[in-house]
């Protein structure tokens, strides 16, 4: 007995080791959301949370169903990939209330860019110029159908 | 824009990582240099630097205790830090390492000084009154056995825990290497050899520091320095430097050799915006210079006054390189271009979350932190706590 006396005190520091674990796990256990791991690294309770959140983009199905004729043209040139609210901003209201909420006009001379500006960055292929030099503040517009923009495929000129 | 020079991609416009980044490093570097010291004399037997033991010991506590506030600091949310414990994520190095933190500074740091200090935590508990006396009694954890057998146990014990926390402390601060060595998305980091550099450093400067701690308060207590213990320190410290030196070097011959994309822009960005802290402060004054001068110390045989200058500026300038390495690599890092054609600058600001103030702040800290363990559990033999004399 007089042996384990001698290291008792080792004991003494391993009951505090032991108890700064158990505190852990207890402390763990309050803080870890129950639904935290369930299909992944997050909560999974995040996920209906998320989705009762209210949408800001109708999304592209909903802008075709009435502007067909747009569609038409887009389709058929280089920004047929390129979703509407992309460029028109986020419209579920225009879409909930057509004739009440009417989305601004755009200013192709700020909007078209905001993309197209001559980067370093950018793919060669990427159509890109330096504004200045190319449209001296002209809008966009005045040449390039920002729908279809190739002037040689139905933009107007 | 401002600082900016050729093109950097929007996000690489603003240093995401600041001075404080910087200092991590360099005190988990102070903590595992400072316990390879005390472990010298523990472990290998290094009977000359037996003075500096428990003042490494000490300076290793002090600085663990600081190493994670830079980080809370940097945080946008301190709070969420928690998360890091309580849902760590697997793939997470940063994760992991919370945890190596935790067990370097329990079942390491804590255990070690404990066992050292028992019988003076003891012998304090019964000689002292007032608050003192409750913190002595709650650190001897009830127990007052200071039996000479105890003892002989916690002797071997902490022998053992020595011989685990050499390899600890090199997880700790070869983790911080890693975290920096594995981005592969970052040529001035992406480097295997990156950690080993990293713990090399560390001992470099954890030393440094020790003894110069130690000459500065051996000074202050007006107490003769042990000449065969600094003697000892200075000699380990010059080799240590040497390996340091040498895989940095082989470092950026690798680098030179292999050429690789980054090459032309890291190469110039080391000739211009890290000219003055990669050549002139890392190399030139914080390697070279020291270097130099210990090499001197070991060759010629200089007079006692001369010797102990020459330590105390190696030592500064050493710690100063090695903040400097750290500096190059944190900030280096990111002041270049992934498109390799663009550069931008870090402008350190005053007195913002992680401004200069904060900076200097959390430097002094484990000062202070030292202080407090040094009154707690002053490390010098001489000041020790005596048993009572028989009959007492």
């Amino acid at each position: 007995m007089n042996g384990f006396k001698d290291i008792e005190h080792l004991f003494r520091f391993a009951g505090l080791f032991v108890i700064a674990i158990l505190v852990f796990l207890v402390v763990r256990g309050f803080i870890v959301p129950k639904s935290f791991g369930e299909y992944g690294h997050y909560r999974a309770a995040a996920i209906p949370q998320i989705a009762a959140l209210p949408l800001h983009y109708a999304g592209h199905q909903a802008c075709i169903s009435c502007h067909s004729d747009i569609q038409a043209v887009k389709s058929k040139g280089m920004h047929a990939g390129v979703n509407c609210e992309a460029c028109h901003g986020a419209l579920e209201k225009h879409v909930l209330d057509p004739i009440n909420v009417v989305p601004v006009k755009l200013n192709t001379a700020v909007l078209c860019v905001r993309c197209h500006a001559a980067s370093a960055a950018k793919p060669k292929s990427f159509p890109q110029v330096n504004a200045a030099e190319h449209a001296n503040g002209i809008a966009c517009e005045t040449c390039h159908n920002p729908h279809s923009p190739a002037i040689d495929a139905g933009g107007t000129k | 824009m401002t600082g900016v020079e050729g093109y950097m991609y929007p996000n690489e416009i603003r240093l995401y990582w600041s001075v404080l980044i910087v200092l991590y490093p360099y005190i988990t570097g102070l903590v595992a240099g400072a316990f390879i010291l005390a472990s010298l004399e523990r472990i290998f037997r290094v009977e000359a630097v037996k003075p500096t033991y428990r003042l490494a010991l000490l300076t290793a506590m002090a600085f663990l205790l600081d190493a994670p506030l830079p980080l809370l600091f940097h945080l946008g949310h301190p709070e969420r830090a928690w998360e890091m414990y309580f849902t760590p994520h697997k793939t997470s190095a940063m994760a992991m390492f919370g945890y190596v933190y935790l067990w370097y500074l329990m079942a390491v740091l804590t255990f070690e000084i404990w066992l050292d200090y028992r019988r003076d935590i003891v012998l304090r508990s019964q000689q002292t009154k007032g608050i003192l006396r409750v913190i002595y009694k709650i650190m001897t954890l009830g127990s007052s056995n200071i039996s000479e057998r105890a003892l002989n146990i916690d002797e071997r014990v902490g022998w053992l825990v020595t011989l685990i926390g050499i390899p600890s402390a090199f997880l700790l601060h070869g983790y911080v290497g890693f975290i920096f060595g594995s981005l592969k998305s970052n040529p001035w980091w992406d480097s295997p050899l990156m950690p080993v550099v990293f713990i090399f450093s560390a001992m470099v400067s954890g030393i440094a520091a020790v003894m110069l701690f130690y000459m500065l308060l051996t000074k202050m207590r007006h107490k003769t320095i042990d000449m065969r213990c600094v003697d000892a320190i200075a000699m380990y410290m010059f080799y240590i430097f040497i390996i340091d030196f040498s895989l940095e070097m082989l470092d950026l011959v690798h680098r030179i050799y292999e050429a690789n994309e980054s090459f032309r822009s890291l190469n110039f960005l080391v000739h211009t915006k890290l000219y003055f802290s990669q050549i002139i402060l890392q190399i030139l004054i914080g390697t070279i210079t020291p270097l130099v001068l210990l090499f001197i110390t070991q060759v010629v045989k200089l007079p006692e006054i001369a010797r102990k200058r020459m330590y105390t500026v190696s030592g500064i300038l050493a710690l100063i390189g090695i903040f400097a390495m750290r500096w190059n690599v944190v900030i280096g890092g990111q002041l270049f271009s992934k498109s390799f054609l663009g550069y931008t600058s870090y402008k350190i600001h005053l007195v913002t979350r992680e401004g200069l103030l904060v900076a200097l702040g959390l430097t002094m800290l484990p000062l202070i932190f030292l202080w407090i363990l040094l009154k707690l559990l002053p490390p010098w033999e001489d000041e020790g706590a005596h048993a009572p004399a028989a009959g007492d």
